[in-house]
């Protein structure tokens, strides 16, 4: 519900005086809510302590009534003023001091007004239209000569992530991660969260979508049915992925393999390995996954589950690919952009079984949208929470049992 | 000996009305006035003790003889006051100049924050008490206490009629409170309750609040207050103080009595 707050700073004796009681009650029995951003107690009798607070309510009118209750008890706005601007100086290049971003909503102060920054993720800039009316963060490669850059951090607040209503596993926004955790509750929440924007879907209250990026893990271990399932009945909406994915997923159709593994066999198939290159080869003789999937050649897997249900597909390639497939795009800043282009209205997000695409996507989600990393190596979780995606629930755990338990979760009889 | 700083009473009369206690049409009986500050000056001499420091009433500032509200004494340092009403602004600068010629060590408040020195900054050797929101502002407690180097435990004070601390809130010096705690939030009661033990608490039945009871000079064992107040003379008296009540009607109309009407400066 909180859509506008305020920073208000608190001092003297206000612990043993109950004025931070106070103060905190008032805020809450008026309707509001608070986060104590800082609170630094004095050590002894005579030392005065100091809280920071952070007061949110529904509307400007509620935060102003509350800010006037409490200003009394000592409580004073934080002094603040407008964000600074610096010109780019040249195409591509930030000003010295540019603001950095992370993933938190974030609000930059242009002429005493509060303007939510647009398209929120983290380590970009943030870019103020001409008119100064309008913030949006921008890639530093985007940037051209003149556009007006926030600098430094003055007159920027970032909104702490309130926690969600649900009381699911994401409530906890922790990315702690440990194989030794129990998955199948997290799954289940997992689960729930998947019905729950499938059917507001369906019924029209929200589009909100479900990004999945994957790695071509999910194929060999056997996690392809279950989420070519779970595309197949609505459940996924957007798909991350490089080339590998597309090209074992199809050769699994075309040739029952898996980089030249049988997949129901489990061992190699003679000249197996030759399989994913014609698998490759062949849909780049069709011209298109689409036409490949349309004209009846690839006829099921994830990929051909994708076309038959819309889905908004991103391939981004890498220097150990082979082909590439049509679609996969080669250069990795325009990957980037369009993997950005795809990302509003994401409002899950499971990133399975894949380094490099989890830790990208990671980086262009803002903090707001829940996301769970699976991978059977902790690394990669960690390695996702320590380079700020905090809101990652991390599961240790092979992708296909993943998977498919999920599917099954959500009516899967695989 | 205890010294008061006292004002005499030469241009009191109420030519505003910035309490609930005072009207204009509730004219002042000058003589009367004057009658009651000597009687209370001939107390506070020549029975309880106390030696009487007067400053010059200046015309055109009646509420000079307030003097609780010249500021915040403590040793040889001294904070003036700054009040909240425009009216009693202008005593500020007499209030100051009578610091500074008597060798305080004067620290002053930024413009604009509200205190109304002995009459919100009240306490025992070890808890000072600040009442806020009706006169002086909360954030005064933060500088003062930084000044004083001494923790002040802000109150709010809910009742209008009870407006300065010292109207409703009256340490004694044996270490117990004479307090009419209605005056208080729940929040500045439970304050005042975990600072004082309950046995030292003397709670003034709200007749006697109403009449200022608790405006009160306490010197020693002697305790001078506002006639009338029979069921908080008794509590007095069972503790031991020898009471001294006293006909102070005239500056009950500006909203004052005893303790209003001195300063303690040691």
């Amino acid at each position: 519900m909180a859509q506008v707050q305020e920073t208000v700073v608190l001092d003297g004796h206000i612990i043993d005086s109950l004025i931070l009681a106070k103060v905190l009650d008032t805020i809450l029995m008026m309707g509001g809510a608070f986060d104590l951003r800082e609170v630094h107690i004095g050590t002894t009798r005579d030392e005065p302590s100091r809280a920071t607070i952070v007061v949110r309510a529904a509307s400007p009118g509620l935060l102003q009534e509350i800010l006037e209750a409490i200003q009394p008890h000592g409580a004073g706005v934080e002094r603040e003023s407008d964000c600074a601007v610096e010109p780019v100086p040249a195409d591509g290049v930030f000003p010295e001091g540019f603001y950095a971003t992370t993933h938190l909503p974030t609000q930059v102060r242009q002429r005493g007004r509060w303007i939510e920054v647009e398209g929120i993720e983290m380590d970009v800039g943030i870019r103020l239209d001409q008119q100064f009316s309008v913030a949006r963060t921008v890639p530093m490669g985007d940037v051209r000569r003149g556009d007006l850059i926030v600098t430094g951090r003055e007159g920027v607040r970032v909104q702490p992530l309130e926690r969600p209503r649900e009381c699911d596993v994401f409530g906890f926004m922790e990315a702690q991660v440990s194989s030794e955790r129990p998955h199948g509750h997290i799954i289940a929440d997992v689960a729930r969260r998947m019905r729950m924007l499938r059917e507001s879907r369906e019924e029209g209250h929200s589009d909100g979508t479900v990004l999945l990026a994957g790695g071509p893990a999910i194929v060999h271990a056997g996690g392809r049915e279950a989420l070519a399932w779970l595309i197949e009945s609505g459940f996924i909406h957007v798909l991350f992925c490089g080339n590998a994915l597309a090209a074992h997923d199809m050769e699994a159709n075309l040739f029952g393999t898996s980089l030249g593994y049988g997949l129901t066999a489990g061992r190699a198939v003679p000249h197996g390995h030759e399989h994913h290159l014609r698998t490759i080869n062949r849909i780049r003789a069709i011209g298109s996954i689409e036409r490949a999937v349309e004209s009846g050649v690839v006829t099921g897997g994830i990929m051909a589950a994708c076309v038959r249900r819309g889905v908004r597909v991103v391939m981004a390639g890498t220097i150990r690919d082979d082909g590439p497939l049509p679609g996969v795009i080669t250069d990795s800043v325009e990957a980037q952009a369009a993997m950005r282009a795809a990302l509003p209205g994401v409002a899950l997000a499971l990133l399975v079984a894949s380094t490099l695409h989890a830790v990208a996507t990671g980086n262009l989600l803002p903090a707001t949208v829940p996301t769970v990393c699976v991978d059977v190596n902790p690394a990669v979780p960690t390695k996702l929470s320590d380079r700020g995606s905090f809101q990652a629930v991390g599961l240790v755990m092979d992708a296909a049992s993943f998977l498919r338990e999920l599917a099954r979760e959500l009516g899967w009889k695989g | 000996m205890s010294r008061l700083l006292v004002c005499p009473p030469e241009y009191f009369q109420v030519e505003y009305e910035i309490n609930p206690w005072m009207r204009l049409s509730n004219e002042v009986n000058r003589e009367r006035a004057r009658d009651q500050w000597y009687g209370l000056m001939r107390v506070l001499e020549q029975q309880v003790g106390a030696l009487l420091e007067r400053m010059q009433p200046v015309p055109g500032l009646p509420d000079m003889v307030f003097t609780a509200n010249a500021g915040a004494v403590v040793g040889s340092r001294a904070v003036p006051s700054r009040f909240r009403h425009p009216e009693r602004r202008r005593e500020e600068a007499s209030f100051e100049a009578w610091f500074r010629d008597h060798g305080y060590e004067v620290a002053m408040l930024e413009e604009g924050q509200y205190f109304e020195g002995a009459g919100d900054l009240l306490g025992f050797p070890d808890a000072w008490f600040g009442g806020y929101r009706q006169r002086t502002d909360i954030r005064a407690y933060t500088r003062l206490s930084e000044i004083f180097k001494h923790e002040i435990i802000p109150v709010e004070l809910v009742d209008t009629r009870f407006y300065h601390l010292d109207t409703c809130f009256c340490p004694l010096s044996s270490g117990e409170l004479l307090y009419y705690p209605p005056a208080f939030d729940p929040y500045g009661q439970t304050v005042i309750a975990e600072r004082i033990a309950e046995h030292r608490r003397l709670v003034v039945p709200q007749p006697d609040a109403l009449r200022f009871a608790c405006n009160a000079v306490c010197v020693g064992k002697h305790v001078v207050l506002p006639a009338g107040c029979h069921d908080t003379v008794k509590l007095l008296e069972a503790r031991g103080y020898e009471t001294h009540p006293l006909p102070l009607d005239e500056f009950m109309k500006a909203g004052g009595s005893a303790k209003c009407l001195t300063l303690a400066l040691d």
